[in-house]
């Protein structure tokens, strides 16, 4: 077999396990929220469709597929039909840098466990991050309704707002790991995880996650018992669908990030290093269900309040401080 | 300090859905767990009948009448004796909404309600019940309760001397 086809078929086939176990991943999250929403607040949740509920997201699906694909008369159509999709695919495509395992040996050579090892991987992360507001606010504001266009807007300026402090608090990540592509980071922290050496940033990056993927206490964007559904509200079907999935994939996404950043990614005592991975994944993740199950929703000026008079000084002042102590080390 | 109560707060608020999420959940799981209700819980209506097993219905409109729904009718009849009874007896159960006055205006103890809760019907005309489909057999809750053993009966001499009936108080006696 010559080299190149071998690259290939290693490629297509990280990609098709990273796809398949995200999307997987993704609507087992769903089902995995109901369930633990339902116990917190005393009930079973979905248990009906196949024994413990667990084929609930294929009945999801089909509900979604088949219903009606409504569109508003006044909609921006172009916008209206893209906007669903750059939701999703930004989601998708920020995996690419996510390495999710130890490089491991396969017919003689070395297969690192991440599909483009980029030597910016940060950059290309929040790069990815920002152009997902455009998925939401394109939504919204294509929609024609004022509630989508409140949400949208909110969602703008939360997004905005919360990158900021969460580009800051991975400056001292990067400044400890003397590198910008997430293997070397991962890499940085055999030892000790970031967690540990730098708690501040650590509590920054959650807090800011939780604000970034829209989720309570952040959930202005689609604050049900404000403004309907937010930004989504005028989409139905596959259409919201898509959404749906690109909000769960982004959950998932961002605990990966945690992961790497703060968590140490694959590194762990015994257990093989993707398995690690994943538990420190779902721990995240269900930190991300178990908040949505506390705590109530912030109001907007708060939020906004919060943002930049409490994180964005708390960041800058941390990637100074950090800056400082590593210079002292020298 | 005032960020000391407030971080106490959200950790405690924390702990408190963790704690719930290992509890055991009070979900009664319908179809297969059924809820026993209470004995006067009012579902599905039902015509008794008497100890001797007559029909206790004597077809005096008052449950009709009082009904706030509208949802009884019948045509009234009577027998080669004099008695009077429903020639049929309908209850429009997708129009009821339990509420109990019907069995509250009955002078007969007639008409009852039991605690069959589960009468949903993807058919709603199945819902019409006819005389036939109220009918049981019993005598419902008031087992011993015979209307034409108290209705229509002279007073006897000396007073006190019907079935049920207690002789009357001696004023005189009670006095202290
Ligand atoms: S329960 Fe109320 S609504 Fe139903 S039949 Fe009796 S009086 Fe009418
Ligand atoms: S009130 Fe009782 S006796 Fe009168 S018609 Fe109704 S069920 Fe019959």
């Amino acid at each position: 077999m010559p080299d190149w086809l071998l690259t290939g078929i290693l490629i297509l086939a990280k990609l098709g396990f990273v796809f398949f176990l995200l999307l997987t991943g993704a609507a087992y999250l769903v089902l995995l929220e109901r369930k633990l929403l339902g116990r917190m607040q005393l009930r079973y949740g979905p248990n009906r469709v196949g024994p413990f509920g667990l084929l609930q997201p294929m009945a999801d699906a089909v509900k979604l597929i088949t219903k009606e694909d409504f569109i508003p008369s006044q909609a921006d159509r172009v916008l209206f039909f893209i906007a669903p999709g750059i939701a999703a695919v930004t989601a998708l495509l920020t995996f690419a840098v996510v390495p999710f395992g130890p490089p491991i040996t396969l017919f003689g050579r070395q297969v690192p466990l991440v599909i483009c090892d980029l030597n910016i991987g940060v950059l290309y992360f929040l790069g990815l991050s920002s152009l997902a507001v455009y998925g939401v606010t394109l939504g919204g504001w294509a929609s024609n309704s004022k509630y989508a266009l409140l949400g949208s807007i909110r969602a703008l300026a939360q997004l905005i707002s919360y990158e900021l402090s969460m580009g800051l608090a991975i400056v001292p990540v990067v400044l400890m790991a003397r590198s910008f592509s997430l293997t070397d980071i991962v890499n940085a922290q055999a030892t000790v995880p970031f967690a540990v050496l730098n708690p501040v940033a650590f509590l920054i990056f959650l807090i800011s996650i939780l604000a970034e993927s829209k989720r309570t206490p952040f959930d202005l964007p689609e604050a049900e018992n404000e403004i309907v559904a937010g930004f989504h509200t005028e989409y139905s079907g596959m259409r919201f669908g898509l959404f749906f999935l690109g909000e769960y994939i982004n959950v998932i996404i961002l605990s990966s990030m945690m992961t790497v950043f703060f968590l140490g990614g694959w590194h762990g005592p015994l257990l093989p290093g993707i398995v690690w991975f994943f538990i420190k994944v779902m721990l995240v993740a269900f930190f991300f269900i178990w908040t949505r199950g506390t705590l109530p929703r912030f109001r907007y000026d708060q939020l906004m309040h919060f943002g930049w008079k409490v994180l964005v000084p708390a960041a800058l002042a941390n990637v100074m401080i950090t800056g400082a102590i590593l210079l002292l080390l020298e | 300090m005032n960020l000391y109560q407030d971080i106490k707060a959200i950790v405690q608020a924390y702990w408190v859905t963790l704690r719930n999420m290992l509890r055991r959940p009070v979900t009664i799981q319908y179809p297969e767990q059924k809820r026993v209700p209470f004995e006067r819980y009012r579902a599905r209506i039902v015509l008794t009948r008497d100890p001797d097993g007559g029909e206790r219905c004597v077809a005096c409109y008052l449950c009709s009448a009082a009904c706030p729904v509208d949802c009884i009718s019948m045509q009234a009849a009577e027998d080669e004796n004099g008695r009077r009874y429903a020639a049929w007896f309908r209850i429009n159960f997708t129009r009821c909404i339990f509420c109990g006055m019907c069995t509250e205006a009955c002078p007969t103890r007639a008409i009852q309600m039991t605690a069959d809760y589960e009468i949903c019907r993807r058919d709603s005309l199945s819902l019409v019940y006819e005389k036939e489909d109220l009918l049981i057999d019993g005598p419902g809750k008031e087992p011993d309760y015979n209307f034409y053993r108290h209705a229509g009966i002279g007073v006897v001499s000396p007073r006190g001397g019907n079935e049920d009936e207690k002789p009357p108080a001696d004023v005189k006696s009670l006095l202290p």
